[in-house]
């Protein structure tokens, strides 16, 4: 197993280079461009066999992996932010032809004010579409999300379009040393691709996305209710045989130090790194703080979640995105929802954080676990939903 | 196709086989309908190309020989692409209410 250096997007494109999808189709995007800019230069190369599609917009380029899955072909492609929301109008129509296309999702705010910076406003506005979600703590993470994605969104109870997401510029952009694994282990590991119905499959014709109205259009969102609750074991059992096969495993969510934990930060992405160097501060003296990173939000591990917080006396919920609906961010707003039949509930306050890529720093961090010592022993929630850094 | 189907009876993907169109009459709504004139057609087929309901019959030698008035809605495409001169026309558009 190699050990290289890389940012996240050489290591997602790597990824990419190693899966030599059929298909690419994809349009630049700060702080995506350089996946599918480096990406490019594989097929230039002759690297892959891959057909390379230079669209003129998103819009277009998941048009076209759209109509290439259709036909059969493994495909992927990489965004972010506004890229992510012109493609949007077709991310709900590959999820409904159950296409198992793969997209390397840089976090990154939505304008306006334009801004090129991480925040987790892009991935959470698409966050119903059927699409599954991965976000990654760092470079290694992103690479591990790549691989695995290929086999959850391909496998038969599944069949649904993935993202693995990085934080903009924070991960993408930071070089790091990760292990990749070589060219023939990454092919046997994600095996040929399965087709299941193909458009150019002249013996057996077919229609689809054809009209459905209130005759089947609600049958036909079935399959994808039942193909996301589905995809919570796949995500376990893909994580689980990665541990075994390259000693990284992976789960929904993970715990750190979480067990015997009085106060919990949850969260997702890159600020994960930097809540542990905290708690391993506070642990030193003493504090039993602990660690909850989400790494699958859809589907949404709400058991998961509900169980690994059970014990905790208050939490930190970390949102990179508001919903501007006056209940904070996405994040804390499911885990609120999936504690409603919890008798003895801990106490979350929200902090919306970080928008447009304002730093958290380790002296942040520490701030807001001195807060949840407060609210634990206060036995009070100060205010539910707090924009944490901002100037007023 | 079987009516009131369940979810778990659905083809994968939404998908359906092809050629379900062919269950539905789309001729039945037409206000005005092409009207073939055998004698003046040159069979260049622009109008059978240009259909986008197929409901321009051809014969076993690929020549035009007539409209299908079950498919046919009446759009004129047909009419406007044939290059057919104005007193020997091979298609013309005729109201179905008169
Ligand atoms: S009127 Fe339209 S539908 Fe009818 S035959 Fe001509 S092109 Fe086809
Ligand atoms: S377009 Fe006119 S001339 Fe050409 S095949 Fe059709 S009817 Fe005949």
């Amino acid at each position: 197993m190699p050990t290289i250096a890389k940012t996240g997007n050489e290591a997602m494109a790597e990824a990419m280079r190693q899966i030599d999808p059929d298909v690419v189709a994809a349009y630049p995007i700060t702080p995506a461009t350089e996946v599918v800019m480096i990406f490019s230069q594989f097929v230039a190369d002759g690297l892959v066999g891959t057909e390379f599609v230079a669209v003129e917009s998103e819009h277009s380029a998941m048009s076209a992996c759209v109509g290439a899955a259709s036909a059969g072909c493994r495909v992927m492609t990489g965004t972010s932010s506004q890229g992510l929301q012109l493609m949007s109008e077709i991310l709900p129509i590959a999820s409904a032809l159950r296409q198992p296309i793969v997209l390397c999702e840089v976090n990154r705010a939505l304008s306006g004010p334009i801004n090129i910076h991480c925040d987790h406003s892009d991935t959470m506005a698409v966050r119903d579409f059927g699409w599954i979600q991965l976000f990654s703590e760092n470079a290694q993470e992103a690479y591990d999300n790549i691989l695995q994605l290929v086999r959850i969104t391909e496998n038969e109870k599944v069949r649904l379009p993935g993202m693995a997401t990085t934080d903009g510029f924070i991960i993408s952009h930071c070089m790091e040393k990760i292990e990749s694994l070589d060219d023939a282990e990454v092919k046997k590991y994600i095996g040929d691709f399965k087709v299941i119905k193909s458009t150019l499959d002249l013996d057996k014709p077919i229609t689809l996305g054809s009209l459905d109205l209130q005759d089947y259009y609600f049958e036909h969102k079935m399959p994808i209710v039942e193909a996301m609750k589905e995809a919570k074991q796949v995500i376990l059992e893909v994580g689980k045989d990665f541990g075994q096969r390259y000693g990284r495993e992976y789960g929904l969510i993970e715990e750190y130090k979480l067990a015997d934990a009085e106060i919990a930060m949850v969260a997702l992405g890159s600020t994960c790194g930097t809540a542990r160097a905290v708690i391993d501060e506070l642990r030193e003296k003493g504090v039993k703080a602990g660690l909850l990173k989400v790494r699958a939000f859809r589907p949404f591990p709400a058991e998961e979640i509900v169980k690994a917080l059970a014990k905790v006396k208050a939490a930190a919920v970390l949102d990179r995105s508001d919903m501007f609906s006056n209940q904070g961010g996405q994040l804390c707003c499911e885990i609120k929802s999936a504690m409603y039949d919890l008798k003895q509930k801990p106490l979350l306050t929200n902090y919306v954080y970080g928008l447009g890529g304002r730093e958290i720093s380790l002296e942040d961090i520490r701030k807001i676990f001195a807060e949840q010592q407060g609210t634990a022993s206060s036995g009070k929630v100060k205010q539910a939903v707090q924009h944490f850094g901002v100037r007023e | 196709m079987k009516k009131n189907m369940g979810w778990k009876e659905l083809d994968f993907g939404d998908s359906v086989n092809a050629g379900t169109a062919a269950e539905f009459h789309t001729g039945d709504w037409r206000s005005d309908r092409p009207v073939f004139h055998k004698e003046n057609c040159i069979n260049c087929l622009f109008c059978w190309v240009n259909c986008p309901d197929s409901a321009i019959i051809l014969d076993e030698n690929n020549k035009v020989a007539g409209i299908d008035y079950r498919y046919c809605k009446g759009c004129g495409i047909c009419d406007t692409e044939c290059p057919t001169k104005k007193e020997k026309r091979a298609l013309t558009m005729e109201p179905e209410r008169k």
